[in-house]
C-alpha cells in the first residue's frame, strides 16, 4: 500500500503540488486524471523519490521513501515498475538489451532464459521479434510500448504507467489497457495509470482520483465520476470548452 | 467615428461583475479609436465595491484603446458609492533595497559553497564507487572499461600523434636558432625532452582528450538527464554512478597515461628530426643525450600529472552532465562549460603540480 501525505512542491516560484493526500490499496488500479501540466508525472516521480517533496511524506507499504538509505531505496524501487512519459529508453542499447537491462543487473538467470523472458514480453506488448532494433528505428508508441515491456519485465509488486497509450491507435491503446487490467489480474499487481484517454479511464479503472490546481479534486469510482456535481470533473470528463476551467494559457 | 450605447443592470454585485463585464468587452469588441462609449447608469441602483472595481477596469480598459467614456444618468447615490470605492494607484513606490555590496558578496560565495559541496559530494561518490566495483565484481560491467577505453583512447591517437610531434618540432626549431650561436646544439635534446615529459606531453594530451573524451562523457551524461535515462536508471535499482561514471573513470585512468607516453616519444620525435637536418646532431648521440637527462623524477611528474589529469577531466564532465537541465539547449550548455571548465581545471593543477614539483624531490 502507498499511502501519500499532504505533499508539497514547488518549482521556484511555481507552485506545482498543494497537498495531495491519496492512498493506494493494494491490487487496485487507480487512475489519476487532471490537466496538462497539472502535476502528474510529478506526483509519480515523488511516490519513487525522483523528486523530493518541500512538505509531506510518502510511505511505501509503511516505510517512509525519503528515510530510507541508498541501499533499501533500491531494494524498495525494484518493486516498481515505472513507465515513463517519454519512455526513457537507453539509445545506446539495443531493444533486447534495454528490456533485458534489469535482469541482467539484479538476477542470476542464464542468457538463454533472460532471452526468453525478454521475447515474452515483447509478444506481451505486440512487438514480437524487434530485439535487434535500435530505440532511434522505433516510432514513438513502439518506444512507448518498449518501455512497458521494460517496465513489468522484473514482475513488480507496483507498476506506475505515465500516460501509456497516448500517441497509440485506437486498437493498440485497447490491448495495452486490456495487458493493463490482465497483468493486475494475473499477478495481482497495484497499478497507477495516468492518462488523459476518458475511454481508457472507463476501462482500467477501478478507482480514479483527479488533480487539479494542485490538489485532489475527485475520489471515487467511474460511475461516481460521471454523476460528479463538481463542473470541473464534469468540464474535464465531457471535454468541453464551456465551464469553469478555461483553455487559455495560464500566465505562470 | 460611432457611438456605442450600453446599458447597465440594475444592480452590479460580487456576483455578476465578471458576466457583466465579459458582456461589456464583447459588446466594445469592434470598437476602434477614438469611438464613443456610453454607459447609462439610469436602471442601476444597487452597486458595490466589486462592481466600482470593475467600473475602473473597463475605464483602463477604454483609455487604453483610446475610446471615448461618457457615463450618463448616474444617480447620486451612485456617484457617492463611485466615489467611496474608487480605486487611486498608490502614488508613491517602494522600491526594495538593492542589496548591498556585501549582501552580493556573501551570496556569491554561499552560492560559491554550495557548487563546491557539491562537487566535492560528487567526487567522493566517484572514489568510493571506484573501490568497491573494483573489488565487487557484481558491480562491474562486462567489457564496458575496455570498450570506453577504446572510445577515448584509439581513435584520439593520431590527432594527439600529430599535435605532439608539432610541438616537439616547433619546440626544438626555436630553441636552435638560440643554441646554435653558442655552439650548444646538443642541449637541444635535454631541452625537448624535459619539455615534453614534464610539462607539453601530459598538458597537450590532456587539453586534447578534455576536448574530445570529457565533451562527449558531458553531452552523454547531460543527454541521458534531460532524456529521463537516469530516472529510468534509478528506477531499476541501478546506481548511474557506478554504472556509467565508473567504467568511463577506470578508462580515462588507463588511456591518459598511455595516450601521455605516445606524445612524449613523439614529441621527442619530432625534435629530433630538427636536431638531426639542422643542428647536425648524429641519432645515437641525440638519443643517448635524451636518455641521460630523463631522471626518475621526470617520469614520476609526468605520471602524477597525467592521472591528476584524466581524474579532473572525468569530474568535470560528470559534474556538468548531472546538472543539465532543460533540453538540447541545456545538453549544448552543460558541454561547453565542462569542457572550458575541465581545461581550465587542468592548467591549474599543472601549475600546482609543477610549483610542488620545483621543490619537493619525490620520495617513492
Ligand atoms: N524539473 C522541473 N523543473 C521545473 N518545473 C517543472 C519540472 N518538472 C515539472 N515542472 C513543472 O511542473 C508542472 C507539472 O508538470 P508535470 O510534468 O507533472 O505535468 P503533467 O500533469 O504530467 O502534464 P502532462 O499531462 O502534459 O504530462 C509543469 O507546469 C512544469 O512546468
Ligand atoms: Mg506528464
Amino acid at each position: 500500500m502507498i499511502k501519500i501525505h499532504n505533499l508539497h512542491k514547488s518549482f521556484d516560484e511555481k507552485v506545482v503540488l498543494r497537498g495531495v493526500d491519496l492512498d493506494v490499496f493494494d491490487g487496485e488500479r487507480l487512475v489519476i486524471i487532471g490537466r496538462s501540466g497539472c502535476g502528474k508525472s510529478v506526483l509519480l516521480k515523488h511516490i519513487l523519490n525522483l523528486m523530493q517533496p518541500d512538505k509531506g511524506y510518502i510511505l511505501v507499504d509503511n516505510i517512509a521513501i525519503r528515510k530510507v538509505g541508498q541501499k533499501d531505496l533500491f531494494f524498495l524501487r525494484k518493486q516498481f515498475g515505472f513507465l515513463f512519459q517519454g519512455a526513457a529508453l537507453f539509445d545506446s542499447m539495443s531493444v533486447a538489451e534495454n528490456v533485458a537491462l534489469p535482469l541482467v543487473e539484479h538476477t542470476d538467470l542464464s542468457p538463454a532464459e533472460i532471452e526468453r523472458k525478454v521475447a515474452e514480453k515483447l509478444e506481451l506488448v505486440g512487438l514480437p521479434g524487434t530485439q535487434d532494433l535500435r530505440p532511434a528505428e522505433l516510432s514513438g508508441g513502439m518506444k512507448k510500448r518498449i518501455g512497458l515491456a521494460r517496465a513489468i519485465v522484473m514482475d513488480p509488486k507496483y507498476v506506475l504507467y505515465d500516460e501509456p497509450t497516448t500517441g497509440l491507435d485506437p486498437i493498440m491503446a485497447a490491448s495495452i489497457d486490456k495487458l493493463i487490467i490482465d497483468l493486475s489480474n494475473q499477478l495481482k499487481l497495484t497499478s497507477i495509470v495516468v492518462t488523459h484517454d476518458m475511454q481508457s479511464v472507463e476501462k482500467v479503472a477501478t478507482r480514479v482520483v483527479m488533480l487539479h490546481v494542485g490538489k485532489i479534486i475527485f475520489n471515487g469510482d467511474v460511475q461516481a465520476l460521471h454523476q460528479s456535481d463538481n463542473a470541473v470533473v464534469n468540464q474535464f470528463v465531457s471535454g468541453s470548452i464551456e465551464g469553469p476551467i478555461q483553455p487559455k494559457p495560464v500566465k505562470y | 467615428m460611432s457611438e456605442y450605447h450600453l446599458l447597465l443592470p440594475e444592480q452590479l454585485t460580487l456576483s455578476n461583475v465578471a458576466e457583466e463585464y465579459a458582456l461589456l468587452r464583447q459588446d466594445i469588441r469592434k470598437a476602434r479609436n477614438g469611438d464613443t462609449i456610453i454607459l447609462d447608469c439610469g436602471r442601476l441602483h444597487l452597486l458595490d465595491s466589486a462592481g466600482v472595481a470593475m467600473l475602473d477596469q473597463f475605464n483602463s480598459l477604454c483609455q487604453q484603446r483610446e475610446l471615448r467614456l461618457i457615463e450618463e444618468h448616474c444617480s447620486a447615490d451612485i456617484g457617492k458609492i463611485k466615489e467611496l470605492f474608487h480605486f487611486s494607484a498608490p502614488t508613491s513606490k517602494k522600491h526594495a533595497p538593492r542589496p548591498s555590496f556585501f549582501e552580493r558578496l556573501g551570496q556569491r560565495g554561499y552560492a560559491l559553497l554550495g557548487h563546491l559541496s557539491e562537487g566535492l559530494f560528487l567526487i567522493s561518490n566517484i572514489f568510493y564507487w571506484a573501490i568497491v566495483s573494483f573489488f565487487n565484481k557484481r558491480l562491474r560491467r562486462q567489457g564496458e572499461v575496455i570498450r570506453q577505453s577504446l572510445q577515448i583512447g584509439l581513435n584520439a591517437l593520431p590527432i594527439i600523434g600529430l599535435i605532439a610531434f608539432l610541438i616537439g618540432f616547433i619546440l626544438a626549431l626555436q630553441s636552435a636558432v638560440q643554441l646554435r650561436q653558442f655552439g650548444a646544439n646538443i642541449y637541444v635534446a635535454d631541452l625537448v625532452a624535459v619539455a615534453m615529459v614534464s610539462e607539453m606531453g601530459p598538458l597537450i594530451t590532456a587539453i586534447m582528450v578534455a576536448g574530445r573524451s570529457g565533451s562527449s562523457i558531458a553531452a552523454e551524461i547531460a543527454t541521458m538527464k534531460v532524456s529521463e535515462e537516469l530516472d529510468a536508471l534509478q528506477v531499476m535499482g541501478i546506481d548511474p554512478l557506478p554504472y556509467l561514471m565508473v567504467p568511463k573513470f577506470y578508462a580515462l585512468l588507463l588511456t591518459l597515461p598511455l595516450l601521455t607516453v605516445l606524445a612524449n616519444v613523439i614529441g621527442i620525435l619530432g625534435g629530433m628530426i630538427i636536431g638531426v637536418t639542422y643542428l647536425n646532431i648524429e641519432i645515437i648521440p641525440f638519443y643517448h643525450e635524451v636518455i641521460s637527462v630523463l631522471r626518475y623524477k621526470d617520469i614520476m611528474i609526468f605520471l602524477v600529472k597525467s592521472i591528476t589529469f584524466s581524474a579532473i577531466i572525468l569530474f568535470t564532465a560528470a559534474y556538468f552532465g548531472l546538472k543539465a537541465e532543460g533540453g538540447a539547449e541545456g545538453v549544448g550548455r552543460v558541454t561547453t562549460s565542462a569542457v572550458v571548465a575541465s581545461i581550465f581545471w587542468v592548467i591549474v593543477a599543472d601549475s600546482i603540480l609543477g610549483l610542488i614539483f620545483y621543490f619537493v624531490e619525490p620520495v617513492f
